[in-house]
C-alpha cells in the first residue's frame, strides 16, 4: 500500500511541486496550508511521513512539530523539514523540536524521495 | 516532471506571486499607517520569502537576488533591529513596487529599469547594513546557499545512477549506537539499515548487552547498538549520507577496509570534499553543541533535549494560537478552496444559460398544451424553475470575486501619480469585499485607474493651494464599492476643487462640442467632460493625458452595461459614480413588442410605464414629439422608427410609453406597441458575429424559442437626440 504523506506549506507553488513529485513517486498526498491546518488534517487522517515548511502563518513549522510530537498518536511519525534556509541554526532548532530530517528547497525530486526513504524506509 | 507540469507550476507560481504581492503591499500600508502588529510584519516577510522560494525553483535569478536583499531588510525589521517607520517604510514600499515589476517581467518578458532596481537595492542594502554592492556581486553565493535548482528531471526516480567503470569494492565497518533522542525524533535504525543495504551487501550484528532488567528498563531509552559490515563500491560520503539526519543523535564510527576513516582516499577530490565538509561541520557543531552534549549517556535523555527548548516553543505556540485567534476573522485561510479553470466555469455558465432557456421553453410548451392546468404539473414546473434559478445563481457566485483585487492596485498608482504631480494624497478604500463578476472586475481596472489619475491630477489642488483655501494639505481620494439594487456601485470621490464649470463650458464651446448659446444645467455641464474629444488639460499631461479621455472611460463602462455619473461641488470636490451589473450573463428585462418584433428593455433603465393620452403628446418641430408628464416635457422616442423597423411614426395613443432613465439621469419616454411581460433573460452577445449594432446591446432566446434583441437604451436615447443612431455608432467606431 502506498504511503501517505502530509505536506504542510503556505506556498501553493511549493505544495503543488511536492504534490507532483510525490504523486509521480507513487505516494498518496495530503495537504495543509499551515501548522494549525496540518494538525487539523492529522486529526482525521493519519500520515506515514510529514513534510513541513518552517515559515508559515498561524503556526510555524517548529510549533507544528512540537505539537505533533506531543500527541501520542503521531509521535513516531517521521517529520522532514522543508526550508530554503540550509543554515545550521534552523536545522538544529527543527531537530530540537523533534524533526526527523530535512530537505533543502528547492528540492530535486530524487532528493525528496531519497529523504523520505531515509526516514520511512 | 513533464513539461506540461512545469508550465502548470509556473502558472500557479505567478498566481501566487500576485497574491503575495497584494499581501505585501497591504501589509506595508498597514505598517505605514502605524500598525506595529508583529503578525503583519511576519506576513510581509513571508510574502517576500515565498516569492523568493518559488523564483528560485524556476531559476529566476534577478527576482531571487532582489527578493533576497528585500527579505534581509524585512528580517531586520522582524527581529526588531530596524524600526519600520518613515523613510524605511517608503523604501520598503518602493521595493515592493520593484518586486512587482520583476515578477511581471519574469512572467511576461520585457525590460526592467536596471538603474531603478539598483537604486532601490542600494537603499535596502544600506538599511540592512549590508553593503549594497555585495547584494549584486555575490548572487552566485546566495543562490548556492539556497540550493536553488530547477526541477526539470523526468521521474521515475528509482533509476540508479550509472555506475562508474570498474569501481573498487570497499569494506566498511560501521559502529552505530543510537541515543534516545534519535528515537524521539522518529528516526528508525531499521530504516537506516535498509538504506545501507541499498548501497551494497551488509551483515549486521546487534549488541544487546546494555539492555537492563525489565524493572529498570525505560521504554523510551536507547539500549541497543549495532555493528554493520558493508561491502560496497559507494564512497564514504554516500555511506555517511545515510546517517545525515541522525548526526549527533548517535555514536557513529565508520572504518574503511579496517582503517578508521579520515584515512587517505584513492580520489583526491573526495578528500578535498571531506575537508570542506568537516570545516562546515565544525561550525555547525558549535551551534549544535549544547544539544549534542545533553543527549549522551542519559537513560532519560529524552527529557534532556526537549527540556531546554520547551520554554521557547511553548511561547511560540502561545503566540501562534493568539495570532490564530486574531486572524479568525479571515476565515478564508481555513476554508478549503479549489482552483478551477475559468473556461470550465464559463462552459458551465453557458450550459446553465441554455438550461434556463430550456426551462422557460418547456414551461411555455406545457402551458400552451394545456397541461399546466394540473396542479401537480404546475408545482413541478415551479420547483424546476426555482432549482434552475438556484443553479444559475450558484454558478454566477463562482464567477463572483471581491473588488479587492482591483482596489489593491490603486495605492501604488496613487503613490506614483502623487509623486509625479507633487501633490499629497491619501487613498481610502471601502467595501473591498463587495463581489462582482470576474469579467466586470477585470474590465474595471482600466477605467478606475484613469479616474483615479484624473481625481488626483485634475481634481486635487496643489498642497499650497489647499492650505491657502483652509483645507488639509493632504488631499483625500475615496474609492468605495457597495451593492445597491442588484448592481454594484463604485464611487471615486475626491475633496479637491470640484469641476471648474465655466472652464469646461468654454472648452466645449471652443471645440465646437456645444453651441455658444446653449442653456446647460450644472449637471449637463459636468457631463460635457464625457464627450469624445474633450480634454480639460491645455497640454496633455503625462499623468491623465495619454490621449485617453473620459469618453473612453464612459464607453468601457457602458460596454459592461454600466453607467457613470458625476456630482461635483465647487471647492468641495467631485464624486464619480459607476453603477454596474453584477453579472454579464443575465439581465432582467421587460419584453415588449415593436412593429411585430420582440425586444427586451433592461429593467435597470425603466422608471415606469404608462399609457399615453393623445392630449399629452405634443409635436415639437419636425418629427420630434414630447410627452407631458406631471408638468415635465420628456422626449417621446418611437423605438420602431428609431431602429428602422418602420418608416411611419406609430400612433402614441395605441402604444405604451416606457419611461427610462439614461446616462446622466436624463429621462425620456420610449414608445412601444405593447408589453408582453417581465423576465430574466440570458444574454447572448451579437458582437462576435455582427460587431456592434447601434441601439442593440445583445440578443436573447425567449421561452418560445424566438430570438429577441435587447435594447441599448442609452444608445437609442442618444441616437434620437443626435438625429440618427448610425452617426453615434460612427463616432464610437472612430474612437
Amino acid at each position: 500500500m502506498s504511503k501517505t504523506i502530509l505536506t504542510v506549506d503556505d506556498s501553493r507553488t511549493m505544495r503543488e511541486m511536492l504534490l507532483l513529485a510525490l504523486q509521480d513517486a507513487g505516494y498518496h498526498v495530503l495537504q495543509a496550508e499551515d501548522g494549525i491546518h496540518g494538525l487539523e488534517v492529522l486529526k482525521d487522517k493519519p500520515a506515514d511521513v510529514i513534510i513541513t515548511d518552517i515559515n508559515m502563518p498561524r503556526l510555524d513549522g517548529f510549533g507544528f512539530i512540537e505539537h505533533v510530537r506531543r500527541d501520542a498518536t503521531h509521535r513516531a511519525v517521521p517529520i522532514l523539514v522543508l526550508t530554503t534556509e540550509s543554515d545550521a541554526e534552523k536545522k538544529s532548532r527543527a531537530r530540537s523540536a523533534g524533526a526527523t530530517g530535512w530537505i533543502v528547497k528547492p528540492f530535486h525530486p530524487v532528493k525528496l524521495v531519497d529523504a523520505i526513504r531515509r526516514v520511512a524506509g | 516532471m513533464a513539461a506540461s507540469d512545469m508550465d502548470a507550476l509556473r502558472q500557479i507560481f505567478f498566481q501566487e506571486c500576485e497574491e503575495q504581492l497584494s499581501e505585501l503591499e497591504a501589509g506595508l500600508l498597514e505598517i505605514e499607517g502605524g500598525s506595529t502588529d508583529m503578525e503583519i510584519v511576519n506576513a510581509v516577510f513571508r510574502a517576500v520569502h515565498s516569492v523568493k522560494g518559488g523564483a528560485g525553483a524556476f531559476a529566476l535569478e534577478d527576482l531571487v537576488r532582489f527578493a533576497h536583499v528585500f527579505e534581509t531588510v524585512l528580517d531586520e525589521v522582524r527581529k526588531g533591529r530596524l524600526a519600520a517607520a518613515g523613510q524605511v517604510v517608503e523604501t520598503l514600499l518602493r521595493a515592493a513596487d520593484v518586486l512587482a515589476d520583476l515578477v511581471r517581467v519574469a512572467r511576461d518578458g520585457g525590460d526592467v529599469d536596471q538603474s531603478r532596481i539598483q537604486a532601490v537595492s542600494d537603499e535596502l542594502g544600506s538599511l540592512s547594513g549590508t553593503p549594497a554592492a555585495s547584494a549584486a556581486d555575490e548572487p552566485e553565493e546566495n543562490l548556492d546557499d539556497l540550493g536553488f535548482m530547477p526541477v526539470v528531471v523526468e521521474l521515475p526516480i528509482f533509476d540508479e545512477a550509472p555506475a562508474p567503470e570498474e569501481p573498487a569494492v570497499l569494506e566498511y565497518t560501521i559502529s552505530f549506537k543510537p541515543h534516545a533522542s534519535l528515537y524521539a525524533n522518529a528516526n528508525e535504525p531499521i530504516v537506516l539499515m535498509r538504506e545501507l543495504q541499498r548501497l551494497g551487501e551488509i551483515t549486521v550484528a546487534c549488541d544487546t548487552q546494555s539492555i537492563p532488567l525489565l524493572g529498570e528498563l525505560d521504554p523510551e531509552g536507547a539500549y541497543l547498538a549495532w555493528t554493520i559490515n558493508l561491502k560496497t563500491t559507494q564512497s564514504e560520503e554516500d555511506v555517511r549520507g545515510v546517517f545525515e539526519f541522525v548526526d549527533g543523535d548517535c555514536d557513529l564510527t565508520i572504518a574503511v577496509n579496517g582503517e578508521e576513516t579520515g584515512g587517505p582516499s584513492d580520489v583526491d577530490i573526495e578528500a578535498l570534499l571531506r575537508s570542506v565538509r568537516e570545516e562546515a561541520a565544525e561550525q555547525a557543531a558549535q551551534a549544535d553543541a549544547p544539544i549534542a552534549d545533553a543527549a549522551p549517556e542519559q537513560p532519560d535523555a529524552i527529557a534532556a533535549p526537549s527540556e531546554p527548548p520547551a520554554v521557547a516553543p511553548k511561547a511560540e505556540a502561545a503566540k501562534s494560537e493568539k495570532s490564530g485567534n486574531e486572524k479568525s476573522g479571515g476565515s478564508e485561510a481555513a476554508q478549503p478552496t479549489i482552483r478551477v479553470d475559468l473556461d470550465r466555469v464559463d462552459r458551465l455558465m453557458n450550459l446553465v444559460g441554455e438550461l434556463v432557456i430550456n426551462q422557460a421553453m418547456l414551461s411555455q410548451r406545457l402551458m400552451e398544451a394545456g397541461l399546466a392546468r394540473s396542479t401537480e404539473v404546475l408545482s413541478g414546473l415551479d420547483e424546476f424553475e426555482q432549482l434552475t434559478r438556484d443553479i444559475q445563481e450558484g454558478v454566477m457566485a463562482i464567477r463572483a470575486q471581491p473588488v479587492k483585487s482591483v482596489f489593491q492596485r490603486m495605492p501604488r498608482l496613487v503613490r506614483e501619480v502623487a509623486a509625479a504631480t507633487g501633490k499629497k494624497v491619501r487613498l481610502v478604500t471601502e467595501g473591498e469585499g463587495t463581489e462582482v463578476d470576474k469579467t466586470v472586475i477585470e474590465r474595471l481596472a482600466d477605467p478606475l485607474t484613469h479616474m483615479i489619475r484624473n481625481a488626483i491630477d485634475h481634481g486635487l489642488e496643489k498642497p499650497e493651494v489647499r492650505v491657502a483655501n483652509g483645507k488639509r494639505e493632504e488631499g483625500l481620494v475615496r474609492l468605495s464599492a457597495t451593492h445597491r439594487g442588484g448592481r454594484i456601485v463604485i464611487d471615486i470621490a475626491d475633496d479637491g476643487a470640484g469641476i471648474n464649470r465655466p472652464r469646461v463650458r468654454s472648452i466645449a464651446e471652443e471645440k465646437g462640442l456645444i453651441p455658444t448659446n446653449a442653456q446647460l444645467t450644472d449637471e449637463e455641464t459636468d457631463n460635457l467632460i464625457f464627450l469624445p474629444g474633450f480634454s480639460t488639460a491645455s497640454t496633455i499631461s503625462d499623468i491623465s493625458g495619454r490621449g485617453v479621455g473620459m469618453d473612453v472611460v464612459k464607453r468601457s463602462i457602458q460596454a459592461l452595461g454600466g453607467r457613470v455619473s458625476i456630482s461635483s461641488r465647487p471647492g468641495e470636490g467631485s464624486t464619480f459614480t459607476l453603477s454596474l451589473p453584477l453579472t454579464l450573463a443575465v439581465l432582467y428585462g421587460m419584453v415588449v413588442t415593436v412593429a411585430g418584433q420582440t425586444l427586451v428593455v433592461p429593467l435597470t433603465s425603466i422608471i415606469e410605464t404608462l399609457k399615453p393620452k393623445l392630449s399629452d403628446v405634443h409635436a415639437f418641430g419636425g418629427e420630434a414629439r414630447v410627452i407631458e408628464l406631471r408638468n415635465n416635457f420628456l422626449p417621446l422616442i418611437d423605438v420602431g422608427r428609431e431602429l428602422g423597423f418602420r418608416d411611419q411614426g406609430a400612433d402614441p395613443g395605441a402604444g405604451v410609453a416606457i419611461l427610462v432613465e439614461s446616462e446622466g439621469g436624463a429621462q425620456s419616454a420610449l414608445l412601444v406597441d405593447g408589453i408582453q411581460g417581465q423576465r430574466q433573460v440570458v444574454i447572448k452577445s451579437l458582437e462576435a458575429n455582427y460587431g456592434r449594432v447601434p441601439g442593440i446591446a445583445a440578443a436573447t432566446i425567449l421561452g418560445d424559442g424566438r430570438v429577441a434583441l435587447i435594447l441599448d437604451v442609452d444608445a437609442v436615447v442618444a441616437g434620437s437626440r443626435n438625429g440618427s443612431l448610425s452617426a453615434e455608432s460612427a463616432l464610437a467606431l472612430a474612437g
